[in-house]
Formats: C-alpha cells, sequence, structure tokens
C-alpha cells in the first residue's frame, strides 16, 4: 500500500537480499513474476528495470552506503543523474540537499567528503539521498545494525519523520523483532516461505 | 557529476594512479622524442650541406660521391683532373666552383684540400656560413684551420704543429713539412668539425716527394724549396658547384655527366642525401617502432592496474547499480577513467619533452650537432596523444567489460 511502512524480519540466509534484489530488478526471477507498486518489473527489460528502479526506490544500505571519494552533495544528488523524472520533482536539487540535511539533523557538510563522516553521519546521508526526488518506495536493508543502541532510535525516528512526512512506502529489512512495534506491517521470511510451500 | 566522481574515485587511488600516469607520461615522453630526434635528425642532415647546387666527382655511384665529398666516408674511385676541372670552372652556367682533395689524415681525422673559397661558399643548417672561433683561414702554404671537433678531441690551440699522414690509417707520416694550426672552426654540427683543412697547394707541396703513394727514397724536398715551386694541383677529388641560375642546374649536370675528356659524375646533394637518408632512416623507423611498444606496454600496465582495483571497487559499483546506474555506465565509468588517465599522463608527457629539450637542446647540439628546434607541437605529434587516449580508452575495454559483468552479476549485494 503506498505510504505504507512494511518490516521485513529474517534470519541470516533466510532469502532477504535475494528479494530486496528482486524487487528492485537487479536480479530477475527464474520463475513467477514481480509486480511493484502496480509495475510488473519482471516483464521489463534490464535496461527499464534500472529506469525503474532509480525512478521509484531509494535505497538504504546496512553500511558502506556511500561513495568515498565523493562529495555529501555529489552523494545525495547521484540517484538524480539516473532518474529524469525525480530530478524532474527537484526544482533546485542543491537546496533540496540542504534542507534534507537539515530535516535529518546533519550540520552543513555538503562539501564533506563521505568519507570523513562518522557511521552514524553516513547513514542519514544515505537517507537523504534515497528521499531526495520523492521516490513512491523506500528500502532499507538493515540500516540500523552498524549503529549503538540510541543511534539506532534516533535513526529510525529520523527515517519514519522523512517517509512520513512525503507519504513514502518504507520496506525495512532486519533480523530484530523488536522494531515490529513501529511498522504498520511485520512479514517474517519465514512465513512466505511458508506461503510458497503451500502453494507448491 | 559523473566526470567528478569519475576524478573523485581516481584521486581516491592517487598512489597507483599517479604511478600509472608516470609510466603513460615518460612513455609518450620518449615516444615523442625519438620522434623529434628523428626529424631532428632528418632536418639536421639535409641541412649538412645547403647553398650547393652540385657536387662534381669521378663517375661512380651518387651516394657514394655524396658520403665521400660531404660525410668524408670512404674514397673516392678515382679523381678529377684538373684541366676538367678547369672546363667545368669556366663554363658560362658555373657562378663558383670549390676543390676538395681528400686522400691524407691526421690522427683519426680526414685532411681536406681546398680553397679559402670554400669558408664562404660552404653552407649548412639553412644557409648558416662557417665561422672561424680561434685564429684565422689558412694564409702560409702550411697553414691548415681545423673543425671544433678536432681541436676538442686532440686538444688543439692555434700556433700547434700537425703532421699530416699519407692516406688513411697509415703510419707513413709527411712529417718533413709539419703544418701550423691558423684557426679552429666554430662547431657546427656536420663532418666540417672533424675535418683538417689545408690549402690546395698544401696537398701537392706535401706529396712533392712522393710518386705512386710512397714516399722516393733519399729524397726530402726543403720547404723553402717547395714553397718556390709551381704547386698547380694535378687533380681534385671532388668540387662543390653553384650556379648561376637554378633553372641552369639540370642542363650543368648533364652537360658534367656526358663531359666527354673523362667520366664525370655531377649529383644535386639534396636528391642524393634523401636517397642516403632512406638506407640509414630504416634504424630510426626500428628505435620508433620500439618506443611505440613502450607506450603499449605503459597502456598495458594500466589496464593491469585497472583489473587489479575491480575487486575493491565492488561496493562502489553497487552503490551506483543501486542508484539506477546501468552496468554499461559502470562499464562507461571505467573507460572515463583510463581516458582521464591517459590524456593527463600524455600531457605530462608533452611537457616532460619540452622541458627537456628546453634544458637539452644547446648540450644535444654541442655533444651531436643535432639541434632540435622547440616548436609548437605538430599535427603529427597531436594526433599521437590523440592515439594514446584512444588506445587508453581501447585496452580500458578488457576490465571495463569484466567490471559489466560483475556488476551484471553484484547487482546491489556484492558476493565476495
Amino acid at each position: 500500500m503506498p505510504g505504507e511502512t512494511v518490516l521485513l524480519l529474517g534470519e541470516s540466509g533466510s532469502g532477504k537480499s535475494t528479494l530486496l534484489s528482486l524487487i528492485c530488478g537487479t536480479v530477475s526471477a527464474s520463475a513467477g513474476s514481480v509486480t511493484v507498486a502496480g509495475t510488473p518489473s519482471s516483464d521489463l527489460s534490464g535496461g527499464a528495470r534500472d529506469r525503474f528502479r532509480a525512478e521509484q526506490i531509494g535505497m538504504i544500505f546496512q553500511q558502506f552506503n556511500l561513495l568515498p571519494f565523493g562529495s555529501v552533495l555529489d552523494n545525495i544528488l547521484l540517484p538524480l543523474r539516473f532518474a529524469p523524472s525525480r530530478r524532474g520533482r527537484v526544482a533546485d536539487p542543491r537546496a533540496e540537499a540542504r534542507s534534507l540535511c537539515g530535516a535529518l539533523g546533519l550540520p552543513d557538510l555538503l562539501t564533506e567528503k563521505a568519507a570523513a563522516l562518522s557511521v552514524g553521519q553516513q547513514q542519514r546521508v544515505a537517507v537523504a539521498r534515497a528521499m531526495i526526488g520523492r521516490p513512491p518506495i523506500i528500502i532499507a536493508d538493515e540500516p540500523t545494525s552498524a549503529l549503538d543502541e540510541t543511534s539506532q532510535s534516533a535513526f529510525l525516528d529520523l527515517l519514519f519523520a522523512q517517509v512520513r512526512a512525503h507519504g513514502t512506502t518504507l520496506l525495512m529489512v532486519s533480523h530484530d523483532p523488536r522494531l515490529g512495534a513501529r511498522f504498520d506491517r511485520v512479514v517474517a521470511m519465514k512465513d512466505i516461505a511458508h506461503i510458497e510451500r503451500q502453494a507448491a | 557529476m559523473i566526470l567528478r566522481l569519475a576524478i573523485g574515485s581516481l584521486g581516491a587511488r592517487v598512489l597507483t594512479v599517479a604511478m600509472t600516469v608516470l609510466a603513460i607520461a615518460l612513455s609518450v615522453m620518449l615516444f615523442l622524442g625519438v620522434e623529434k630526434v628523428r626529424t631532428g635528425a632528418k632536418a639536421s642532415f639535409a641541412d649538412t650541406i645547403s647553398g650547393t647546387d652540385l657536387i662534381v666527382g669521378a663517375r661512380s655511384g651518387s651516394v657514394q660521391l655524396l658520403l665521400y665529398s660531404v660525410f668524408r666516408i670512404g674514397n673516392a674511385t678515382n679523381n678529377v683532373t684538373w684541366q676538367s676541372y678547369q672546363d667545368i670552372a669556366a663554363r658560362p652556367e658555373v657562378d663558383w666552383i670549390v676543390p676538395i682533395s681528400l686522400g691524407d689524415s691526421h690522427r683519426q681525422f680526414r685532411v681536406m684540400g681546398t680553397t679559402v673559397e670554400f669558408f664562404d661558399r660552404y653552407r649548412y643548417r639553412q644557409g648558416r656560413g662557417l665561422e672561424v672561433a680561434e685564429g684565422a683561414v689558412m694564409a702560409d702554404l702550411f697553414d691548415t684551420v681545423i673543425g671544433a671537433d678536432v681541436a676538442a678531441t686532440l686538444g688543439y690551440t692555434t700556433g700547434d704543429p700537425i703532421i699530416v699522414a699519407h692516406g688513411i690509417a697509415s703510419f707513413a707520416e709527411h712529417k718533413d713539412q709539419p703544418f701550423r694550426v691558423s684557426g679552429i672552426l666554430e662547431k657546427t654540427g656536420t663532418p666540417v668539425d672533424r675535418t683538417v683543412i689545408v690549402s690546395m697547394e698544401a696537398i701537392e707541396a706535401i706529396h712533392v716527394d712522393w710518386r705512386n703513394g710512397a714516399q722516393i727514397p733519399g729524397q726530402s724536398t726543403p720547404v723553402d724549396v717547395i714553397r718556390r715551386m709551381d704547386l698547380t694541383p694535378k687533380a681534385v677529388t671532388a668540387a662543390l658547384v653553384g650556379v648561376e641560375s637554378p633553372l641552369q642546374t639540370f642542363a650543368l649536370q648533364r652537360a658534367i655527366n656526358e663531359y666527354p675528356e673523362e667520366p664525370l659524375l655531377a649529383i644535386l646533394p639534396g636528391v642524393a642525401l634523401q636517397e642516403l637518408w632512406a638506407i640509414v632512416g630504416i634504424a630510426e623507423t626500428a628505435l620508433l617502432g620500439v618506443s611505440a611498444m613502450v607506450v603499449v606496454t605503459a597502456l598495458i600496465g594500466m589496464m593491469a592496474t585497472i583489473f587489479s582495483s575491480l575487486n575493491e571497487r565492488r561496493r562502489e559499483m553497487a552503490i551506483f547499480r543501486a542508484m539506477g546506474a546501468r552496468p554499461t555506465t559502470i562499464m562507461g565509468l571505467l573507460v572515463l577513467e583510463a581516458v582521464l588517465t591517459a590524456a593527463v599522463g600524455a600531457l605530462i608527457g608533452m611537457l616532460l619533452l619540452y622541458l627537456g629539450l628546453f634544458v637539452a637542446q644547446p648540450m644535444i647540439d654541442n655533444a651531436f650537432g643535432l639541434w632540435l628546434p622547440i616548436e609548437a607541437p605538430t599535427l603529427r605529434e597531436l594526433w599521437v596523444l590523440l592515439g594514446v587516449v584512444a588506445a587508453g580508452a581501447i585496452v580500458s575495454l578488457v576490465p571495463a567489460v569484466r567490471a559489466y559483468r560483475l556488476s551484471l552479476a553484484d547487482g546491489m549485494m556484492v558476493r565476495t
């Protein structure tokens, strides 16, 4: 559902990363179909899936999110380079990047090299990069795993504030069931596997 | 922004990139340097003699005549009689004529008999004349003017005595008729630097007591007696000729080649130099080939560097892919980086070459008589630079294709 926040729970090796890759279109389904935001992405060509991902999905990794040699601004603006529609939604990319950084509690670091930031700052820059151009979906792959507990909570507060402010759908992957209370819906990988077995 | 990120990515690996740039720069400098030396040597070679319309000698080959008359290499098959020389000198087409008499030597240097007009008529490097650095041209029968290399090698100064040996590499010396160094010429970068110049009459004078290549036993004519003798030459080895009008050059050449009294050969120095260059130029072409291989080696080094960095850059590629970059974009990024590396290397190579030329130009001229002009890059050199960049792009396609495949396989998740 648009604007819904979903937590995907699963242990290591349960197929979370493969599922994310299927949703993002970087791997093709060997059987069945994948539909994302109403678009049957598995029917698209490789190039069209890349374009779809650039336009529709903002991505946050668990760590090593940023290009270390790029500035904060370079990293935040990177998705716009591959997504003309997202770029069209941003009148002034630099001002938008500064506004997102402000909202995420980052000081004015736009010209800093990404490698010079702390891990927590890098994750918030990754959120700004995912949010720029207001893509309808944000996918976060265990974004808090590299943060301590206090930072985790603060990071999630900021992330949720952003997705709610923009009506963005959030799909977050984690192996921590305690986070479930924050989300509209929790899906466990083992349940998906159970459904698949039943379908078979 | 992609260009800035490519530059940033290169900057993140500054040490290895700098080494690659240096390798390309040095190879480009070597290649362009060889090219500069090649064209400079060709120009210097062609400028060994200028302003002379014809060289006349006994009939042989044009290259052979050029070699012994200008480069002092080898020997004439025969001499030209003094009568024939005078017949040519008397022709209306002839503006000036300078005789050359070769055959004797001093240490490892050839001795050349000529007239003082040689110093006015001999031109090299697009019309430059001979200059006397020290002393003066021959005023006395036993005066000699020596080239710059002769003076430097043998440590001669004006006033020093010189004993001429009979023939080349001979132990028989004309020690009864010693010469005195009256002048030393400025360095020219031509065979004149390695020549001991005496008058035509002096050549006759030192051979007064010689018949058929050997000294007449027991005969030693005193110098003051020789001075009173008629020393008109009986023959010359060759002659440099200037014509009244360039239009008459071919007519005079034909007339000399068809001279009925004895078989003669008249050659156009420029044409003979071109023929000679076609022979010796092969070595320089080989040198150019070797330096081109050095450039190729440097580019292959760059390819290896890109290859070795691919694994550590898989996370970077995954980020690009997650942002929506196609695998072809990743491939293009690597090619762009290679093009930047090759372009910077090529430009630095060019700068190093000009810096080297600026420093070494006078030293090369002084040591080898090779004048390498410092001029704006030629179109050919710019094509070479462009070729290096294009070759850099081509060799980078190999790791770029590997990166393409890796980014397709990895997607957003790096599997190690």
